[in-house]
């Protein structure tokens, strides 16, 4: 079925809609995913929604050692928001592969292992460490970490680290394994990262992450959060999510988008696919609601199925179309006016 | 037992001095519930601003029927005037029973339960397990001022001895709860002592316990975002069997943790021992 139909009235049968998705090469029956650091390895949330049901995974940040992270307070709540501190604590590279992730091939989890490193070195060693592990169907490169060797500058503020990054991880992955570079929003141009990420080898692009943020308290007169300054995540940041994906789908349509930033509902999701995301991540909703995965999955069926879309693929990318064709209706009629006043 | 989320119907809430008492229906949490345990809630309302659960320990269950849990709050923020301002027949989205609950003694060994404010909520199903198995059980609450004790007569009616204290002398003894506790432990005999509370209370009680020779439980009120152990937010510092202090989760790891395994002056921070932790140069 073609764009014509997206915002027609005939609303077909639910059950009819096919939700199937792709990144890249990576197939998912389901275009809902978990977010990296929101579900920790992924386990914790299986008495809660049928993990093999889902789109999948997306596990906290693995770094190579095992990590402690930062002091509490770690979060503090914003309005429709939060912020964190957490500072990627983790088990370690090794601990991670014999029991998050043997856990989740065990139980038929589609997995995307998210890698975060301090230098180039230690992500192309995560890479090499996984690359013949089973059961992970892409890699997430979380590239918000400070690179150690640059003055702690953030790897996905620099076009050229960012780039280094992924072109190293990308090389050592197993070529059938899409390689997701995951944009931080805290840059100048978005578009620009995407783009040197790309030609890096990057097989997709995952975004976005948090804002970095602070909260002062009144009382104390000092910074809330134990690291002073955290990630913002939550509804409160979705405008900016769906701008960052509206732009980067724009220069590269055909760039694969697993989209994240404030999803709450199936609504939200279906804002996402229209910017131009593939599939979606939902994150710190689920601290609200750890059914929320399967319900918005289930609410973007009945969206679809209520506007005639039988196919989510089809709508990917959607609103620039009909942005597209809004503009040019207001074009065509501006021209009938002034063709009628002259 | 896994933890389920369920929707829950107010039916009862009432003010106890400075504290709010809840009752819900919620079906499923009852049964699986033992002394310690928790509930997250979610607060505000549908589309609700704030994303954050709250948790709070579970007070009382009543299985059977439908299932009745119960919890007691004071009024911090937004969310928690929020949650006191439902009515009967509100509905709540609530998930429990949540954390390891306290451990009991194989042997009918003398107990003492300590609490600070409405720290003592979760104590009274204790007490009764430990009852139960032929525990004696003495009691000691402590507050800020009289109308923020809770349970004192329920300790009265259910333990061999109670000992308040308040900071102001309103009530009871006028200090804090470790004031009198040495001698409460040795005049009982305890072997174990069990305590629910702030921080500092808990690192003061532990340090008794220790001195004392006894054995402490402690359950932690650490701020939690999810309560289900996806958000790392919780966290501790805990010396493991193995001799190695992890941060680890109050929510999942705990609330309940042996008094000797918290690192309590360290909690707020990371120890420089810590596995994983911060090294110069690098991170």
């Amino acid at each position: 079925m073609g764009p014509a139909t997206a915002a027609g009235p005939r609303a077909v049968d639910p059950s009819a809609v096919d939700l199937s998705t792709r990144l890249g090469t990576l197939v998912l029956p389901d275009p809902v995913l978990t977010a990296s650091g929101c579900a920790a390895a992924g386990r914790e949330l299986a008495p809660f929604v049928d993990l093999t049901a889902i789109g999948g995974v997306v596990t906290k940040s693995i770094m190579l050692e095992p990590r402690s992270g930062r002091p509490t307070p770690r979060m503090a709540e914003t309005p429709s928001g939060m912020l964190n501190s957490i500072g990627l604590q983790g088990p370690g590279i090794e601990a991670f592969v014999a029991k998050d992730l043997h856990w989740l091939r065990e139980h038929g989890v589609r997995t995307i292992v998210s890698i975060a490193g301090g230098t180039v070195q230690e992500y192309q060693k995560l890479a090499q460490r996984l690359r013949h592990e089973p059961g992970i169907g892409a890699i997430e490169v979380n590239i918000s970490c400070p690179n150690v060797e640059s003055r702690g500058q953030v790897f996905a503020c620099d076009p050229f680290s960012a780039a280094q990054v992924v072109e190293v991880v990308r090389r050592h992955t197993a070529p059938g394994t899409p390689v997701l570079a995951k944009l931080s929003p805290d840059v100048t141009d978005i578009v620009a990262i995407a783009r040197s990420v790309r030609e890096a080898g990057a097989d997709g692009v995952s975004m976005i992450n948090t804002l970095l943020g602070m909260v002062i308290d009144p009382d104390t007169m000092r910074p809330v959060l134990g690291g002073m300054t955290g990630g913002l995540s939550g509804p409160a940041i979705r405008p900016v999510a769906v701008r960052a994906v509206w732009q980067v789908h724009a220069a590269f349509p055909d760039l694969p988008i697993l989209g994240m930033g404030g999803i709450r509902t199936g609504r939200d999701a279906f804002e996402f696919l229209l910017a131009g995301a593939s599939a979606v991540s939902v994150g710190t909703v689920v601290f609200h609601d750890p059914h929320a995965l399967a319900r918005i999955s289930a609410e973007l069926r009945e969206l679809l199925a209520a506007r005639g879309i039988t196919r989510l693929a089809d709508v990917v990318g959607l609103g620039h179309t009909m942005q597209a064709r809004h503009v040019a209706a207001q074009a065509t009629r501006r021209a009938a006016q002034e063709e009628a006043l002259a | 037992m896994a933890p389920v989320q369920v929707t829950a119907e107010v039916v009862g809430l009432r003010r106890v001095g400075a504290y709010h008492h809840l009752t819900m229906l919620a079906p499923g949490i009852p049964e699986a519930t033992r002394a310690g345990h928790f509930v997250a809630l979610a607060v505000g309302g549908e589309g609700s601003g704030m994303l954050l659960r709250r948790a709070f320990s579970i007070h009382r269950v009543t299985p059977g029927g439908a299932g009745t849990v119960e919890i007691v709050f004071a009024t911090h923020g937004q969310g928690t005037r929020w949650l006191a301002d439902r009515r009967r027949g509100d509905k709540l989205d609530v998930i429990g029973p949540l954390g390891r609950p306290f451990t009991l003694p194989k042997e009918p060994v003398a107990c003492v339960l300590v609490a600070g404010g409405y720290g003592a909520a979760p104590l009274f199903m204790l007490s009764q397990a430990l009852r139960a198995r032929g525990c004696r059980v003495d009691m000691v609450l402590g507050a800020a001022s009289e109308d923020r004790l809770f349970g004192v007569l329920e300790a009265r009616r259910t333990s061999a001895s109670v000992t308040v204290t308040t900071d102001d002398g309103s009530s009871g003894i006028r200090g804090r709860v470790t004031d009198p506790l040495p001698e409460i432990i040795r005049a009982a005999g305890a072997d174990v002592v069990y305590a629910c509370g702030p921080m500092a209370m808990l690192a003061a009680v532990a340090a008794a316990a220790a001195d004392q020779g006894a054995h402490s439980q402690c359950a932690v009120e650490e701020a939690m975002a999810c309560g289900i152990g996806v958000c790392m937010t919780c966290v501790l510092p805990v010396r493991g069997a193995d001799g190695v202090t992890r941060m680890v989760r109050s929510c999942t790891d705990g609330p309940v943790f042996r008094g000797s395994e918290v690192r309590w002056a360290d909690v707020g921070s990371v120890p420089p021992d810590t596995l994983g932790a911060p090294v110069a140069g690098g991170h």
